[in-house]
């Protein structure tokens, strides 16, 4: 299966110059494993100037750009970070769909689940609130 | 306490309308550029008139401007006659060839003039990728110091220009 | 002339739904019967006049009327007919018109269906729909009309539809998901009247459960059509994209769900009341919200309108005056509504109540994603995105632990279930269920969180099939008697988490079980993909009403049988200047094949994205199982019957 052809077949007219070298140099992934981490990452990175699409989705030139980057990185050996780290230092965090763990970024990542447990306490407060008004009728 | 906890909701609610009205000036689809504050990062390219190897060393000392252009670019053609007009006020401005082939630039600016103190050679995008580069034309106000100051998306013009300015004079 | 009459009919809606919105709340504050009673009348004139001028802009669209620019700027003279018809809300300014029409026939719907309530709740509540229909009134005309003309120089042509518009998913997605979500205004505006009258009894969760039924289902019908028209309109097979404008709709959708279980419990035992008013309130503002950013352009979308920030003002106005003054109130008077019912750990109301905690948490979660980078970008941190892979990380386990509950609250009693009961059928479903997912996982592929999914998915069958068998075994009349009799609202329910069931199967399969490949195609070619062996036979020119096609043909085969033939095509589309994929779909009850065309590579090459999509209907189907669910609970004869008992006055 030749993924890479993708980059050829969603180009726009603006970059269609380039695409004739690209289809000419084209190599498949060397391993399974590279196609995966390159089919998750380009799920995961943003395309920097499209209406919130992904890379993988979006046929804009600079998407097609970035994912023969990312194939070149990922055939190059670099680990999953670094390819991150490269696009984030170029195109800033912006491009991360995964917004990264850090101070302020806390109250996104926690907060569904600190409001899971004060639902949960909420839960016994109201239990234990209907409890004790049934105890004060029976008695 | 209960009349307390009634009026989180509305709490939370005015929050929100403040992030609201905040962001309702604001253009959704402005990213500032991650390079903001940074130096030009490392490149080597060959100047397209002298083909000489041209290196961050060598860029102007003054501030100045990076714009990125190709002849496959309808908005260039847009944006090129104002580019003109700057170069003749004694803007320095860098050109980028970003993704084009030598002998059409050459062409291209015969015919229309050249704006650029320089014109760089970016046949493969190297250059533009590490400058986060999103399209053509883009353009990046580098000040007295070498560092980047802004970064302008499309076509540079006589109404968005007076904004560019404040940036290169900083 | 015609255009005209459409916009002063507007401005006379404006005046009748002003009245509305003062007199008969003047008349109950005031106790002057004439004035409330005025509310009806008021209601139905307005709805009279929002349709008059909906169908007068129809007539501009069906008639070519390019004078008026939002038609010129929306439609085309080759445009086919029934797209003419439905580009009346491929717009801004349209589609606002859609949602005024939608909430004066949920209005008027309520005025007529308003003998069941005593005379000053129902006059109140129209009162409060008035109000909303003349701050939507006020923002049409004065920041959007629809009306507007381009006089003398009138365009010849307009310029067109998006082509990504002239769909069947346009003519039907839009109205039901504003019947949906403007549908949602019923329940806020009776929670409002309950707030202002400080009646909230049992009988008035009974009148507001129908309505908030049967928004919630057009809600989830109008979610079911978006998803499935993004599938294969957008062509890239996604059936989901986390993408704010659809999460705009999904979290009425949740605070809906969320409605409907508490105002079960607030009707049956009367246990709460407040709680069920803040819902009904939430629910709306989630609608208003969801209105507001996908109008205001404050949020970049793939389904983006083409916004204006001053109409972004506009809205957040309405907003701030709909929601804050309505939580005002709430804080200021629900302490007025008391419960007064006592119950325990295993008790029915403790599930629902587990079900609203939790509906409630996966509510705020979806905003807290959809807000954050808007919150963040305010504080000058900086711009970021979030996008699936946040929702999938958080959003998921506890959408999964609410089936778990989901599953179990049905078997449960109202007051206190006997533990052990529960838990003997908590254990064999359990264990069953852990047995056939075992077996399932021999067969397909699946990560941890699959697993735990797909057994999810087992107990929720079992536990469903479960009651429902016990249910109609008990007794002496025959399972088909006692089938027959229970009532419309035990099935509404059962099909409706069943449902829930088979869309989650459906999420699993397609995205641990599908394939795709992307392929380099020359005319001639067989690739082959997940058993299925695609061959490109040829390629044709096809002209169209308005566009030009170029059409592939590929025919598949399975086991050298032939299974279908398949035309993707890549239509052009001249008025617009605008190329548009248009993907060919082999729908299966099992599996989805999808060709999708990409770049033309040489002549008779083609770039092709192929798809073998797993089960992909089903999350649907499933969708479409509650959506039946919903219309059931709305239709239930309990419902119909208080129609007798309080009379109007």
């Amino acid at each position: 299966m030749n993924r890479g052809l993708c980059f050829i077949l969603v180009c726009c007219a603006f970059f269609a110059f380039q695409l004739k070298a690209e289809a000419g140099d084209w190599q498949s992934f060397s391993s399974s494993l590279h196609e995966t981490r390159y089919q998750h990452l380009i799920e995961e990175l943003r395309c920097p100037k499209c209406l919130n699409q992904n890379l993988a989705d979006s046929t804009s030139g600079i998407a097609v750009d970035l994912r023969h980057q990312v194939y070149q990185m990922i055939e190059g050996d670099k680990t999953d970070q670094e390819i991150i780290d490269y696009m984030v230092a170029r195109y800033g965090e912006f491009v991360l769909y995964r917004p990264v763990n850090n101070l302020t970024t806390y109250a996104l990542w926690y907060g569904p689940f600190i409001l899971l447990l004060i639902g949960g306490v909420a839960f016994f407060l109201v239990i234990k609130r209907s409890r004790s008004r049934q105890g004060r009728r029976d008695s | 306490m209960a009349r307390v906890l009634r009026f989180i909701p509305l709490l939370i609610f005015i929050g929100l309308g403040s992030v609201f009205y905040v962001q309702l000036d604001k253009n959704s689809q402005y990213v500032p550029s991650a390079l903001i504050g940074k130096t030009v990062p490392e490149f080597t390219l060959v100047d397209l008139y002298s083909n000489e190897l041209i290196r961050n060393a060598d860029l102007p000392k003054t501030s100045y401007i990076i714009n990125f252009w190709g002849t496959w670019c309808p908005a260039c053609h847009i944006e090129h006659p104002f580019l003109v007009a700057l170069a003749k006020q004694g803007v320095t401005i860098i050109g980028i060839d970003y993704k084009d082939e030598a002998v059409a630039a050459r062409e291209w600016l015969e015919e229309k003039q050249n704006p650029y103190q320089r014109v760089l050679m970016d046949e493969l995008g190297d250059f533009g990728l590490d400058l986060g580069v999103t399209g053509a034309p883009e353009s990046f106000i580098v000040n007295a110091h070498g560092v980047i100051t802004y970064r302008h998306q499309g076509v540079i013009n006589a109404s968005n220009w007076q904004e560019i300015k404040r940036y290169l004079n900083e | 002339m015609i255009p005209e009459i459409g916009f002063f009919s507007l401005i006379l809606a404006l005046f009748f739904s002003l009245s509305l919105a003062i007199l008969p709340m003047l008349g109950y504050y005031l106790k002057q019967e004439v004035l409330q009673a005025s509310a009806p009348p008021l209601t139905l004139i307005v709805g009279g006049l929002v349709a008059l001028s909906f169908c007068i802009l129809a007539w501009a669209f069906l008639t070519d009327d390019f004078s008026v620019l939002y038609v010129s700027l929306n439609s085309n003279s080759q445009l086919p007919t029934a797209y003419k018809f439905s580009a009346l809300w491929g717009g801004h300014e349209g589609s606002l018109l859609l949602w005024v029409l939608v909430l004066s026939a949920w209005s008027c719907a309520v005025a007529l269906r308003l003998k069941s309530l005593p005379a000053e709740m129902g006059d109140v509540v129209l009162a409060v729909l008035g109000m909303i229909t003349s701050g939507f009134l006020c923002f049409l005309i004065f920041t959007s009309s629809p009306f507007t003309r381009i006089l003398p120089d009138s365009p010849l042509d307009g310029s067109d539809l998006n082509p990504l518009l002239q769909d069947f998913g346009l003519i039907v997605h839009p109205p039901m998901l504003y019947m949906g979500y403007v549908g949602f205004s019923v329940a806020f505006a009776f929670a409002i009247a309950a707030l202002i009258t400080g009646h909230l009894h049992a009988q008035w969760a009974r009148w507001v459960r129908p309505w908030t039924s049967s928004a919630w289902a057009f809600l989830t019908l109008g979610i079911v059509l978006g998803s499935w028209w993004a599938y294969y309109e957008l062509g890239w097979g996604g059936w989901w994209f986390w993408d704010p404008v659809e999460n705009a709709s999904f979290m009425p959708w949740l605070a809906g769900t969320a409605l409907l279980h508490s105002l079960a419990v607030t009707e049956k035992r009367g246990v709460f009341k407040s709680w069920t008013l803040l819902l009904a309130i939430f629910t709306f503002s989630l609608s208003l919200l969801g209105t507001f950013l996908v109008r205001s352009g404050i949020l970049t979308s793939v389904h983006a309108f083409a916004a204006d920030p001053s109409r972004g003002t506009f809205i957040l106005v309405l907003l701030v005056l709909f929601i804050g003054s309505s939580l005002v109130l709430y804080a200021a008077r629900a302490n007025q509504v008391r419960s007064q019912v006592a119950f325990g750990f295993s008790g029915r109301e403790a599930w629902l109540l587990l079900n609203n905690i939790l509906l409630t948490v996966l509510t705020l979660t979806v905003l807290l994603g959809t807000l954050y980078p808007l919150a963040f970008d305010a504080l000058d941190l900086g711009r970021i995105s979030v996008g699936a892979p946040y929702f999938n990380t958080v959003f998921t386990p506890i959408a999964l632990l609410l089936m778990v509950f989901m599953a179990i609250g049905p078997l449960s009693k109202w007051h206190k279930t006997q533990p052990k009961l529960l838990l003997k059928s908590i254990t064999v479903a359990g264990i069953i269920a852990l047995i056939l997912t075992v077996g399932t996982a021999y067969f397909y592929d699946f990560s941890w969180l699959g697993g735990i999914s797909v057994s999810v998915v087992f107990w929720v069958t079992l536990l469903s099939a479960k009651d429902w068998l016990q249910k109609v075994t008990a007794g002496h009349k025959g399972i088909v008697y006692r089938a027959r009799h229970l009532p419309a609202s035990y099935y509404a329910m059962l099909i409706a988490h069943l449902g829930m069931a088979v869309s989650l199967f459906g999420i699993i399969m397609v995205s641990l079980n599908s394939e795709q490949s992307i392929v380099r195609f020359s005319v001639g070619d067989t690739t082959s993909l997940a058993g299925y062996e695609f061959h490109f036979d040829g390629l044709a020119q096809i002209k169209g009403a308005n566009y030009l096609s170029e059409r592939a043909q590929i025919s598949v085969y399975k086991n050298g049988l032939e299974v279908a033939i398949m035309h993707p095509e890549k239509r052009f589309f001249s008025t617009r200047q605008q190329v548009m994929t248009e993907a060919a779909l082999d729908p299966g009850f099992t599996r989805d094949l999808y060709v999708s065309l990409g770049e033309k590579l040489e002549d008779n090459v083609w770039g092709m994205r192929i798809y073998v999509k797993s089960f992909v209907r089903w999350i649907w189907l499933g969708g479409l199982m509650m959506m039946l669910g919903g219309f059931l609970a709305a239709i239930d004869k309990r419902y119909r019957l208080a129609k007798g008992g309080n009379h109007h006055g």
